[in-house]
């Protein structure tokens, strides 16, 4: 793919060879800057700060994976972002995997409003979305809370699960669902035994995206969590304090097992993709 | 019997999915509306009176920072173009059987939290932290010398945490991209630049355009970045709505400035489609 295309002449060859230099250097300066931040979030779970500020380095230690559980508050945001991220990302999961399957598999009336409505999800601004949902609970007398942060993560959720799963269920190879008709199968039996299956590790990356989307979640959360704590929320409300190195422990792991999660299912389905 | 089932297997499964969209997308957006033209306060509950007056209020009162923010918004997205080209254009074209290595470099990101990121940037940048400290040791910069509560802080963390929305988008047209008629243009004597200019570009267009709409409209609305890389002085329209709607439960005018912001933004984003759209990317590839 580097050199397919043979150049004109060797001043536009050189030009372009040098062009390709400057422009790898500088791909890798970008991607450098939007590392840097991260590597000093957990530089600073290893730091050991003599103040309140986890600012400056200040010595090495590892005593903070020690008393990651000690600040009770933030303990307790962790496990409501994690429920949270759990419930509303399965739910997503069934909700958005039913209107992805549908509007990959059949046409019907009213399937351009679904795209238009899916398309408005993922397009508006959170803090529309945050405070339109606001304005609905409020007027409804409904009490903000884990619940209604849970409703808000599914309803921004659904659109990308569909998306993932209608991408799988376009490809997929109709054959295979007719062929098990042949041999007696009925349609309930046919997609639970042969489709599904198939559309499963489709389902499983919009679960794991929905889970992404709602445990980083703030903004929306913001406007619809009343008094209940989140992860981030805490983060955002402990800013001006000074932020002890828990978080950047917590926000370490959860790093670390996002890319890791990824890592696998990518190799996994590369595999796949070379046994054929 | 089974006809009947078969015509009725989509709605059913559109169903709850859809009617979640409904009760807590568009419904609220109704909600909102209606919100933005009531009175009334608090305690006492909100009457609809078509109150109009709020939404000239809205403007009025928060003028400057509705301007603010567009601008900031702009500033941003025309930044993103400029800064997120050159990676896509490498990673399309010279990424090879790494692309997928390098695009899962840029979205590293993702995987911290929006929050905990702009914040890991407020210490990077803190007036004596680990960057400023030893430049003004050095003697290279002023002591007084800052960059947290400018502008240019606030616009820097926008770029920071929207450059993957403008990357991705740019990688996917470039991506597709036919390298026949690149060669094409090379056979036909067209310099690099040139061929540049009139073939890559104007196919890429699409791409551009998916990522301004991906940026530009979260970057203007945003109020993280103000509120943890700004001072007052850079207060955005977000965080205008925000304290409107949470600390003083003003919502009609949190509703009004949210209507309007979003209609501001959709115009935006309509005239940029209309100036740049399909069409006219059809006849610059063409001519």
């Amino acid at each position: 793919m580097t050199t397919t295309m043979p150049a004109p002449a060797t001043r536009a060859r050189r030009f372009r060879l040098t062009g390709e230099r400057a422009l790898f250097t500088y791909t890798w300066l970008v991607i450098a800057w939007l590392v840097a931040p991260i590597l000093i979030m957990i530089a600073f779970g290893f730091n050991n700060p003599k103040g309140r500020y986890n600012q400056t380095w200040q010595g090495f230690t590892v005593k903070w994976y020690a008393k990651l559980f000690e600040i009770g508050d933030l303990t307790s945001a962790l496990v409501i972002s994690l429920v949270i991220a759990v419930i509303s990302s399965l739910l997503a999961g069934a909700l958005g995997t039913g209107i992805g399957y549908a509007l990959g598999r059949y046409r019907f009336r009213g399937a351009e409003g679904v795209n238009l409505i899916m398309f408005a999800t993922m397009s508006s601004p959170e803090l529309i979305m945050g405070i339109s949902l606001l304005t609905l609970f409020v007027s409804a007398g409904v009490g903000l809370g884990a619940v209604t942060i849970t409703i808000a993560h599914v309803m921004f959720s659904i659109s990308f699960v569909s998306t993932v799963v209608r991408a799988r269920v376009i490809t997929l190879d109709r054959s295979i669902e007719e062929a098990a008709a042949d041999l007696g199968a009925g349609p309930w039996t046919t997609f639970w035994k042969v489709t599904f299956p198939i559309i499963l590790p489709a389902v499983f990356s919009g679960v794991m995206l929905a889970f992404a989307l709602s445990i980083d979640d703030f903004v929306v959360t913001n406007f619809t969590a009343g008094t209940t704590v989140t992860f981030p929320l805490w983060i955002w409300g402990a800013t001006r304090v000074g932020l002890p190195p828990q978080v950047n422990v917590m926000g370490t792991l959860i790093f670390a097992a996002g890319v890791l999660i990824a890592v696998i299912t990518n190799l996994r389905s590369r595999s796949k993709a070379r046994r054929g | 019997m089974n006809r009947v089932k078969r015509t009725l297997a989509p709605y059913l499964l559109v169903l709850p999915g859809g009617l979640w969209l409904l009760l807590f997308f568009v419904v609220p957006m109704v909600t909102m509306f209606s919100l933005s033209l009531q009175q009334g306060d608090i305690i006492n509950g909100y009457r609809f009176t078509g109150h109009w007056q709020n939404y000239l209020d809205a403007i009025t009162d928060y003028r400057v920072q509705l301007i603010r923010s567009l601008v900031y918004g702009l500033i941003t997205t025309v930044a993103l173009i400029v800064m997120s080209f050159p990676v896509a254009y490498w990673i399309a074209f010279y990424g090879g059987r790494r692309k997928p290595t390098y695009l899962f470099l840029v979205l590293l990101p993702f995987f911290v939290s929006f929050v905990l990121r702009t914040i890991s940037w407020r210490q990077i940048l803190t007036d004596d932290g680990m960057l400023l400290h030893p430049l003004k040791e050095a003697g290279l910069l002023s002591p007084g010398f800052h960059i947290l509560g400018t502008p240019y802080a606030v616009i820097f963390g926008l770029i920071y945490n929207f450059l993957p929305f403008m990357v991705l988008p740019i990688y996917v047209a470039l991506e597709r991209i036919d390298p026949r008629v690149v060669e094409a243009a090379r056979d036909l004597y067209a310099a690099p630049m040139t061929v540049f200019r009139r073939v890559v570009f104007p196919l890429a267009l699409p791409g551009v355009f998916a990522g301004v709409l991906m940026t530009f409209v979260p970057a203007s609305s945003d109020y993280v970045n103000s509120g943890v890389l700004g001072s007052s002085s850079t207060t955005m329209i977000g965080q205008v709505v925000q304290a409107q709607a949470l600390a003083n439960s003003n919502y009609p005018m949190a509703s009004a400035l949210s209507f309007f912001l979003m209609a501001v933004l959709l115009t935006g984003v309509f005239a940029y489609a209309r100036v740049l759209g399909t069409e006219d990317v059809m006849n610059a590839a063409a001519r």
